[in-house]
């Protein structure tokens, strides 16, 4: 078994505060997908989520706020996973909440 | 004036209660390398106990009268020791317990709940493993007999006498102490500790052993040293409380999961009126306590999925709730009881048609709940494949009662496919 690194992005604009069914709909679809690897014993480590804001700093001492409008995706959070290989992960990364909303996922090996 | 048979039933009582502090005492004063000596101590106390209180009848204080004799046999034992030691191998150091010995052995409660205290973490200690932890415990913590540990571990008195012999050589060898953990510590530790007194639990609840009285005497004794350690300052944290919950609500279902025969009942044809409504109520209180601090930690989450278990009625709702809480205790914690566990919930909750790819991703082949649960779920949409899977499910069964479950199963498909 090899270790991944699954991340997530989602599309800049497609964020906006959800009304509290919708946003306890998503805690279960993001519970489902967790549930369903850590289940084949294949969740290494849930990792974290990332706020929608943030700051950036640029060469020269530059600091802007986000969200990050010059790029198309922002990255939402990670989580690692145990897989036999990229099969495997891609496998598991199918079904993750951000697929549905236009995002995207990448999948990484850990050296 | 009581019967002999009054006096044997005291005994039998009395030992279960104080056989365990007073090891645990003789062993916080003369140190864990000595635990044997201290067992030896403690049996010999109780035999001197027979003999004497069956011809000059009860003492007026049965507990004191155990202490005293306990202690002049242990000073007598140690005094010889120490003969021995200074004339004959006299280049033996003394063990740092037992660097200053005055001929004082304290059975104070307070002394000796702290010596059952110190016992319980040096018993639960990461150096010793498996099984043989768990007869440790059984006997030292516990006050077992070799044969009733032998029965619950469906083996023989040799087999438990060299495991026990094995983990207390490891004790020595590794200079294990009786002393308690220190503040920053203690976390850690009791997390074995818990591990230990759930693993107890455990043994008794899904035990291989068709010995009634053994399995209901290992629940009974893993929830008594959960007891133990919430009315301890130092171990009385949020996880303790939820074990012991989680321990109060399983145990209410001990009646109605088995039939006069000592067959299973399966959760779903449990009669509810034989849910222990006392014992549902005391994991409620625990459950409660337990929530406090910020952490949930893998107890919290058991504790309540065995509670939803405790309420009436089985809509998907409830299943939903079951589902979340597997989700999250399976990020925490992988078991693959806990991944069956998760996908049989997703199925009430949602379907066959959802659940099926799920199981099948488990994978767990060699476990026959694997193949009972594709099974269920096969069976509303493919009967010969289910039926194959029940018979994968017998290779792998290893319990009588088990075997039975999965071939009556097998006769009800059997019936509905013709």
């Amino acid at each position: 078994m090899k270790e991944f690194v699954i991340l997530f992005r989602q599309p800049t604009g497609s964020y906006h505060k959800p009304l509290p069914e919708a946003l306890e709909a998503l805690e279960k679809k993001w519970a489902d997908w967790a549930g369903g690897i850590a289940a084949q014993g294949k969740l290494a480590n849930q990792g974290i989520r990332l706020a929608h804001d943030g700051r950036v700093l640029k060469s020269g001492g530059v600091v802007t706020d986000g969200p990050f409008v010059e790029l198309r995706e922002i990255l939402g959070g990670f989580m690692v996973v145990r897989a036999d290989d990229y099969d495997d992960a891609v496998t598991l990364a199918h079904g993750c909440p951000v697929l549905e909303t236009g995002g995207s996922v990448e999948i990484r090996p850990i050296y | 004036m009581p019967t002999p048979a009054d006096t044997r039933l005291l005994l039998k009582q009395l030992f279960q209660q104080e056989f365990s502090k007073i090891v645990a005492v003789i062993s916080s004063r003369y140190g864990l390398a000595h635990v044997e000596i201290a067992e030896d101590l403690v049996s010999d106390t109780f035999l001197t106990a027979t003999e004497h209180w069956s011809t000059h009848g009860l003492p007026p204080h049965p507990t004191a009268w155990l202490y005293t004799v306990a202690k002049q046999k242990t000073l007598a034992y140690f005094r010889r020791e120490k003969i021995y030691t200074r004339k004959v191998a006299p280049t033996l150091t003394a063990t740092a317990e037992s660097a200053t010995p005055s001929p004082e052995i304290d059975f104070s409660p307070q002394y000796i709940r702290d010596s059952q205290l110190k016992m319980l973490f040096a018993v639960c200690t990461p150096l010793i493993a498996g099984e043989a932890q768990i007869a440790l415990a059984l006997r030292v913590l516990c006050g077992f007999g070799i044969d009733e540990i032998a029965s619950a571990f469906l083996t023989n008195k040799e087999t438990i006498n060299k495991r026990l012999v094995r983990a207390k050589a490891k004790l020595r060898a590794e200079g294990v102490r009786m002393e308690l953990p220190s503040e920053a510590e203690v976390a850690d530790r009791l997390d074995r500790v818990l591990h230990i007194i759930y693993l107890l639990f455990n043994e008794g609840y899904y035990s291989r052993t068709q010995d009634e009285v053994i399995r209901r005497e290992l629940c009974w004794e893993a929830m008594r040293l959960a007891v133990f350690l919430t009315e301890n300052e130092l171990t009385n944290r949020p996880e303790t409380q939820a074990l012991l919950a989680l321990m109060c609500f399983h145990a209410s279902r001990f009646d109605a999961r088995q039939t006069a025969d000592g067959g299973i009942v399966l959760y779903g044809q449990q009669d509810e009126n034989k849910w222990d409504t006392d014992l549902i109520a005391q994991g409620i209180h625990y459950l409660e306590r337990s929530a406090s601090g910020n952490v949930v930690s893998p107890y919290h989450l058991e504790a309540r999925i065995a509670q939803l278990h405790c309420l009436p009625g089985d809509g998907p709702d409830k299943w939903e709730s079951i589902l979340q809480l597997h989700n999250h205790l399976l990020v925490l914690q992988y078991s693959p009881a806990a991944a069956l566990n998760r996908t049989y919930a997703l199925y009430r909750a949602r379907g066959a048609t959802e659940a099926l790819p799920e199981a099948r991703k488990l994978r767990l082949e060699t476990n026959h709940f694997y193949w009972v649960l594709l099974a269920e779920l096969l069976q509303h949409t493919d009967l010969p494949d289910a039926i194959t899977c029940l018979k994968r499910a017998l290779e792998h069964a290893r319990t009588t009662p088990e075997q039975q479950l999965i071939r009556e199963r097998i006769r009800q498909l059997a019936k509905r496919e013709d």
